[in-house]
């Protein structure tokens, strides 16, 4: 340790060198986004190229039948959604592991995943068929129903007397491990068709985009993101403890409650119209992490930039990986969560 | 009505346990460093968070006029800010970043809202306490004294006009157990300010306290002056010790232990 002390205009200096630097990783992690989602609307099995796709996009008349729906239907929608998802999961996820404290925390480990899973199942193997309700509408609505439940329940555990942070981790592992069962005890049941069913719903895939779903999704994020980073110093001084942030003035339980809220819209609708999707909610926010540190006022934007990134690399993967057809793009992250999550797991063990 | 930090009849408790019975302070005048000391478990830490708001009270707490139980959390914290034991390990912060946004979180009485009024008063803040060689540093690379002294600051950029301290030098070396305490007698001082501070080291407390109350089992058992507070009888009774008063050739008292009961 140097004991030189600096003067105002050094330590000025550093500070502003960090934010700089922070607003400068922002931007190229908004660049490679851009990025990403370009060879992501350029690929797949129609080898339509990008050229040929913004071409098509600028003059309709150009395009065949087939390729209009190539674009509007098939291309456009999966690479949106996929972006706004991984930008709501990893939102969703830094916003948890912020007022929970807890860096494993995320919408996929805390149980919001397996209860909207469970909704959807109930749906699946008990159809519901009204008028005006299709049955893939019904599912998300239940997916939604019981993914914002869940988070709901976390809230109610929170008001509890004497329930610290960490029994609500441990409440949320538990929640993972109940809905599960159930989804278990259902597939159980299920006749073969269903099976299948249920099966492709807890991968989750893009595939189930349509517009509708991606205004809804979209609509969610734009309202709930404002919020979110208003929230962001408050969030800030939470990490530095809970007391801390109180007797400096932030309504801790206000605080929680609302970013409880919004961790709600943007997991369970998310997930509800895409099904489950890991880890990006809870790697997302450590790559942001490790990029511009703890300050919330950049870790939110960074969190939310690099979910959307993550998963746009990921569906690109997802075409890759089977040439003429799509993996869902679930099991791909997954397949690349895992070894991230236990590097996570191992450098925290370092740590303590 | 006195002027000064007073609390009458605090009564705090966990769950079936009570921690605190109806304990009053004599009024803390404007300008004073009162020492809470006690062994463990006598409630110190509790009272102390209790007066910030962080625990659930019943009694009164008054800072001059007003009625600090009924304020918001917000209000209260313009007033009155606490300095938890430790700041957690392993947050990515640099030192300044987190002392901004310790200031910038909520607003600050006189304190303008602009980049360089905030960046100045963080600086201040950190050269009050020594330590402005640490501004660039990590909070993750910090050891547990540094941390300390780094939570010290971002209290004392906030410009409260009462101080609650929990244990502020539990960490720290003897320069820098004396450099806190000075740098809190200084602020106290200076800007009229009251500072409650939960110490171990009696000897600090003598050193620097103009006010010592001592806890025993959650109840006041004595207060005052160090000189008419601390004697054998204390010690005996309340920490189960043998030990003496010594004057020293300094003029400071300093208390001898000489073995357990």
């Amino acid at each position: 340790m140097t004991t030189q002390t600096l003067d105002l205009a050094s330590a000025t200096h550093g500070y502003r060198r960090l934010l700089a630097r922070r607003a400068w990783l922002l931007a190229l992690l908004g660049m490679a986004l851009v990025c990403a989602m370009l060879v992501d609307l350029a690929s797949g099995p129609s080898g339509m190229g990008l050229l040929a796709l913004l071409d098509g996009i600028a003059h309709p008349s150009h395009l065949s039948a087939t390729d209009q729906v190539i674009i509007w239907n098939v291309r456009l929608p999966y690479a949106l959604m996929a972006v706004l998802v991984g930008c709501a999961l990893s939102l969703a996820g830094a916003e948890m592991q912020a007022i929970l404290n807890n860096p494993l925390a995320s919408p996929f480990t805390l149980g919001v995943s397996s209860a909207a899973a469970l909704g959807a199942s109930l749906v699946i193997v008990f159809p519901v068929t009204t008028l005006w309700v299709s049955a893939n509408t019904a599912i998300s609505i239940s997916a939604f129903i019981f993914a914002a439940a869940s988070v709901f329940l976390l809230q109610a555990m929170s008001r509890l007397r004497g329930t610290g942070v960490e029994s609500l981790v441990l409440f949320g592992i538990a929640l993972v491990f109940s809905c599960n069962a159930v989804v278990a005890l259902l597939q159980l049941v299920a006749t073969e068709d269903v099976l299948q069913q249920l099966v492709f719903w807890t991968l989750g895939s893009v595939t189930r985009a349509n517009w509708d779903k991606l205004g809804i999704l979209a609509l969610v994020v734009a309202v709930v993101l404002p919020f979110s980073f208003a929230a962001a110093p408050r969030l800030t001084l939470l990490r530095m403890g809970e007391d801390r942030a109180q007797s400096f003035g932030v309504d801790v339980k206000r605080l929680r409650f609302f970013s409880l809220l919004r961790i709600s819209l943007l997991s369970a609708t998310a997930v509800a119209f895409v099904g489950t999707i890991g880890f990006i909610g809870l790697v997302g926010p450590h790559i942001a992490r490790i990029l511009v540190g703890e300050d919330q006022r950049f870790l939110l934007p960074a969190s939310a930039l690099t979910g959307a990134l993550l998963l746009a690399l990921s569906s690109i993967a997802s075409k890759l990986i089977m040439p003429g057809m799509s993996v869902p793009v679930g099991i791909v992250t997954a397949l690349v969560g895992v070894p991230i999550f236990v590097m996570l797991v191992f450098k925290r063990g370092r740590q303590l | 009505m006195s002027e000064g930090l007073s609390v009458h009849n605090a009564n705090v408790s966990y769950g079936r346990r009570q921690i605190v019975h109806d304990l009053s302070l004599p009024t803390l005048p404007h300008g004073s460093l009162t020492a809470l000391i006690g062994p463990n478990g006598a409630g110190k830490s509790t009272l102390l968070r209790a007066v910030a708001g962080l625990e659930k009270m019943h009694g009164v707490v008054r800072l001059d006029d007003l009625d600090l139980s009924a304020m918001s959390v917000a209000e209260r914290a313009r007033r009155v800010t606490y300095m938890p034991q430790n700041l957690p390990p392993g947050l990515s912060l640099s030192v300044m970043e987190s002392v901004i946004a310790a200031l910038r979180v909520t607003p600050v009485d006189g304190l303008p809202l602009s980049n360089d009024a905030c960046l100045r008063e963080a600086f201040e803040a950190l050269q009050r306490i020594g330590i402005t060689h640490l501004a660039d540093q990590w909070l993750n690379t910090l050891s547990g004294g540094q941390r300390q002294l780094v939570s010290l600051a971002q209290l004392i950029a906030r410009r409260p006009q009462v101080m609650l301290l929990d244990e502020p030098t539990s960490a720290l070396d003897l320069n820098y157990q004396l450099k806190v305490m000075e740098c809190v007698r200084g602020l106290v001082r200076e800007h009229n300010l009251i500072a409650v501070v939960v110490l171990h080291d009696i000897n600090l407390a003598a050193r620097f306290a103009d006010h010592i109350a001592v806890l025993r089992q959650g109840r006041l058992y004595a207060s005052g002056a160090a000189n008419e507070v601390l004697n054998p009888l204390l010690f005996a009774e309340v920490y189960r010790v043998r030990a003496r008063i010594e004057r020293c050739s300094e003029q400071s008292l300093q208390v001898l232990v000489d073995g357990a009961f």
